[in-house]
C-alpha cells in the first residue's frame, strides 16, 4: 500500500471519528493538535484505524505510538 | 434511522457515531425523555455512546448517569447523593467476568466453592436490594460471558473447581432471581458472547489497555441488545409482522409455479429452509405478536399456498390476509389501520428490495429489516429483537384469538339496522373493580403500550405502580370486557388521586380493540360512584396531546365536563360536577370482581 493511499483513507478516519471535515492530518499530528482527541476518543479512534485497514494493532504498537506518522508505518508494515 | 438497523455495520456506527447522534437530534421526532443510570464495573463510556443512538432512533432520549469508574457497588449499596438526586427511571449493572471477586482454588472442596458462590450472590444481592428500596425502578444486570479460558480443559465444565462450571452456576443463580422478582432483567451477555465467539469478545488488550470488559468492535450490538430491553420496558415494542408470501414464505411463485411447485417441506433443501422459517413464525405468534399476510397474489392462489400440506403455518394463523395488486405500501397502511394499532408497531417481511424500498420510504414508522437469503430470515429477525418480552402476561397469548374474535363482530355487525342493537347483541359483561395484586403486571403493561386511547399518556413501572396500589389516596379502577364471542380481558384502566374534594383523573386509557362499545362510558360511571363514595365533589381530567393520541382530544367535552383551561401545547383540563351524575351505560352489565 502506497503511503499516500495510507494517508488518504486515515484522513478519513480522522474526519468521520472527530466529526470534522476540515481535518487534514499529517506525519507530525499528535493528540495535541486535535481538541476532542482525548483517552476516550483515542480508543474510538484505533478502532476504527483497525476496522479500516483490516488489521489489528498489538498492545505494545498502541501505546508506543508518538504520532501520526508511527501509526502510518505500522498500518503499511502490517499490509505487507 | 437505517444505519442503526440491524444487521448493521458496528464499525460504521462507532466510528460516525458524532455525525449519526447529531442526525438524530435534528431529525424532529418527538421523544420520551427517560433516565438511565449505568452502574458499571468496567469502562462503559462507548457502551453509553451506543446505547444513547440506538434509543434516539427508536424515539427515547436519554439522559445518563455514568457511575466512576468501579463505584458501581458503593452507589448501589450506600447509595450517592448525585445519583439519588438523578432519580433514574431504570439502573443497569454493567459487570462481567473481570467483576467476580474469587473463583474456586484447585485444591479447595465443594464446600468452599459453594461458599464462594453465595459470597458472590450476597455481594450482588446487596447491590440490587440497595437499589430496589432507593430507587424503586427497573434494574438490568448483565450476566456473566464464559472464561477464556479452562485449566482443566474440558473438565472445566462439569468439575465445581473450574471457572467454566462456576460462572455457569452463577449465571443459573442470576437467572432463578430475575424468575423470581419483578422489576429485574438480565442483559444476557452470556448468550450475546455465544453469538460473537469467546475469541472476538473477550480481548484482553482492551481490558488492559482501556479496561473495557469486552472488546470495542462487539459493543454496538451489546448497546443493541440493551436496548431492546429498554424498549421493551418503555413500551416501544413491535406488536406484528406483515409478511410476504412467494420467496419469503416458502420458495417459488405460487401464481406461476402453481401449489405443487412451490418449496416448502422436507422434499428440498430450500423447502426445509422455508418450512423452519415458517415453524420460528409460528412459534413468534404463540407468543403473542401478530401475523398478517400482505402478497401481490390472487387470493386463491395466496390460500393454496398456505393450505400446501407441508406447510406449517395456516390461514388461522394469520389475523388478516391481504392478497391482491395494490402497492406494498398501501396494503401495510391498510394493515395497521385495520388492526387499530401504529405504523410503528408493524415490522415488513419481504424478500423483495423493491418492494422493501417502497415500503421504507411510504411509511418511514414501519421496520423494514434487510432479511438477507432465506437460510438467514430467522437470525436477522430474532436478532432485530423486535418482540423483545420483559412482561408476560397471558393476554399475550391471546391476542391472536382477540383479534379474530373482533373480525367475527365485525361481520355480526353488518345484520343490523341499529348500532344499539348490535351492541345489545353482543351481550356485554364487564368487570370493573379496585387492582387486584395478580392484575398488576398486565395493568402496567397497558399504561405503557396504550399510545391512542390514553389521555395522559402517564407510562408506569411495575414498582411504581404497586406504589399507587398500596396508597388509600387514589380511586383505582381496572375494567375487562367479555362478549358472546369471547373475552377481551382487562381493557381498560382510570386512576383518580383523591385531592380534597376532586378527584384528579392522572391516568386514563382503553385499548383500542373495544372502541365503540361503550366501555369508557361503563369505566366512568364506575369512577364517578367511587368518587362520591369518596367524598369528592367533583372530577379532574387532564388531556395532553401527543402524536396519536387525537382520538381523544375531545373524550371529556363528550363525557359532558366543561373545559376549564388550554395551554398553549393544547394540554387541556376539564371539571365535571358529580351533583346529580346519572350513570350513562346502557348496553353493558357491569360486575364487581369476585
Amino acid at each position: 500500500m502506497e503511503e499516500k493511499e495510507v494517508y488518504e483513507r486515515l484522513n478519513e478516519v480522522f474526519r468521520d471519528v472527530f466529526d470534522d471535515d476540515e481535518l487534514e492530518v499529517n506525519a507530525e499530528t499528535t493528540a495535541d493538535d486535535i481538541d476532542d482527541w482525548d483517552s476516550l476518543s483515542h480508543i474510538t479512534l484505533v478502532s476504527a484505524v483497525e476496522d479500516e485497514f483490516g488489521i489489528r494493532f498489538k498492545m505494545g504498537e498502541v501505546s508506543g505510538m508518538k504520532n501520526v506518522g508511527e501509526m502510518v508505518d505500522i498500518i503499511i508494515s502490517r499490509a505487507q | 434511522m437505517k444505519e442503526l438497523e440491524y444487521p448493521f455495520d458496528a464499525g460504521y456506527i462507532l466510528k460516525k457515531k458524532r455525525s449519526i447522534k447529531r442526525a438524530l437530534l435534528s431529525d424532529g421526532r418527538p421523544r420520551t425523555e427517560k433516565r438511565i443510570a449505568v452502574l458499571a464495573g468496567s469502562t462503559a463510556n462507548e457502551i453509553v455512546d451506543m446505547l444513547e443512538l440506538f434509543l434516539l432512533d427508536i424515539g427515547i432520549a436519554p439522559v445518563f448517569y455514568l457511575s466512576e469508574y468501579n463505584r458501581w457497588w458503593q452507589d448501589a449499596v450506600f447509595g450517592e447523593p448525585e445519583l439519588d438526586s438523578f432519580a433514574p427511571d431504570v439502573v443497569f449493572i454493567h459487570t462481567s467476568l473481570r467483576n467476580i471477586t474469587a473463583f474456586p482454588k484447585i485444591d479447595e472442596d465443594k464446600a468452599a466453592a459453594d461458599a464462594l458462590l453465595d459470597a458472590e450472590m450476597e455481594k450482588f444481592s446487596a447491590a440490587w436490594d440497595g437499589i430496589k428500596s432507593r430507587y424503586k425502578c427497573p434494574i438490568i444486570q448483565n450476566n456473566f460471558e464464559l472464561p477464556f479460558f479452562r485449566i482443566m480443559g474440558n473438565r472445566d465444565a462439569y468439575d465445581y473447581r473450574g471457572r467454566v462450571n462456576f460462572v455457569t452456576r452463577l449465571n443459573a443463580a442470576f437467572a432463578k432471581r430475575a424468575e423470581e422478582s419483578d422489576g429485574f432483567y438480565i442483559n444476557d451477555i452470556n448468550y450475546l458472547s455465544a453469538c460473537k465467539g469467546l475469541d472476538k469478545w473477550s480481548d484482553p488488550a482492551c481490558w488492559h489497555m482501556y479496561k473495557y470488559a469486552m472488546s470495542i468492535p462487539e459493543i454496538p450490538e451489546f448497546s443493541y441488545n440493551l436496548a431492546a430491553i429498554i424498549k421493551s420496558l418503555f413500551g416501544k415494542n413491535k406488536k406484528a409482522l406483515v409478511l410476504d408470501l412467494d420467496n419469503t414464505l416458502w420458495g417459488g411463485v405460487v401464481g406461476d409455479d402453481g401449489v405443487d411447485g412451490i418449496e416448502i417441506g422436507p422434499e428440498t433443501h430450500m423447502g426445509q429452509v422455508y418450512a423452519e422459517f415458517q415453524r420460528y413464525l409460528k412459534l413468534v405468534r404463540d407468543s403473542g405478536v401478530m401475523l398478517t399476510v400482505c402478497s401481490k397474489n390472487d387470493v386463491e392462489n395466496a390460500m393454496a399456498g398456505l393450505n400446501h400440506p407441508s406447510g406449517i403455518l395456516r390461514p388461522d394463523d394469520f389475523v388478516m390476509i391481504t392478497a391482491n395488486w395494490e402497492n406494498k405500501d398501501a396494503n401495510v397502511a391498510a394493515t395497521a389501520a385495520g388492526l387499530n394499532i401504529g405504523e410503528d408497531a408493524l415490522v415488513f417481511v419481504d424478500d423483495n428490495p423493491a418492494e422493501r424500498a417502497i415500503v421504507a420510504s411510504q411509511l418511514p414508522d414501519v421496520a423494514v429489516p434487510n432479511i438477507g437469503a432465506p437460510e438467514e430470515y430467522i437470525r436477522v429477525l430474532d436478532r432485530s429483537r423486535f418482540f423483545e418480552m420483559t412482561s408476560f402476561s397471558g393476554d399475550d397469548l391471546k391476542r391472536n384469538e382477540m383479534y379474530r374474535q373482533n373480525a367475527a363482530r365485525a361481520a355480526q355487525q353488518s345484520k343490523f339496522a341499529d348500532y344499539g342493537e348490535y351492541l345489545d347483541s353482543l351481550e356485554m359483561t364487564a368487570v370493573i373493580d379496585d387492582f387486584l395484586p395478580v392484575y398488576l403486571p398486565r395493568i402496567t403493561q397497558l399504561t405503557n403500550k396504550s399510545n391512542q386511547f390514553n389521555l395522559t399518556t402517564r407510562r408506569f413501572t411495575e414498582d411504581e405502580m404497586r406504589a399507587v396500589y398500596s396508597d388509600p389516596g387514589y380511586i383505582r379502577l381496572y375494567g375487562s370486557l367479555k362478549d358472546k364471542f369471547g373475552d377481551n380481558g382487562i381493557v381498560s384502566v382510570v386512576i383518580g388521586k383523591i385531592d380534597g374534594d376532586s378527584v384528579d383523573i392522572i391516568l386514563w386509557l382503553m385499548s383500542c380493540r373495544v372502541l365503540k362499545r361503550e366501555m369508557e362510558y361503563a369505566m366512568l360511571d364506575s369512577l364517578a360512584e367511587r368518587a362520591k363514595a369518596a367524598g369528592a365533589k367533583e372530577l379532574i381530567g387532564h388531556y395532553y396531546p401527543t402524536r396519536k393520541n387525537g382520538m381523544v382530544k375531545e373524550l371529556y367535552r363528550d363525557f359532558g365536563f366543561e373545559q376549564v383551561s388550554c395551554d398553549e401545547e393544547g394540554n387541556t383540563c376539564w371539571r365535571l360536577a358529580l351533583d346529580g351524575y346519572t350513570p350513562r351505560t346502557v348496553h353493558i352489565k357491569i360486575e364487581r370482581n369476585e
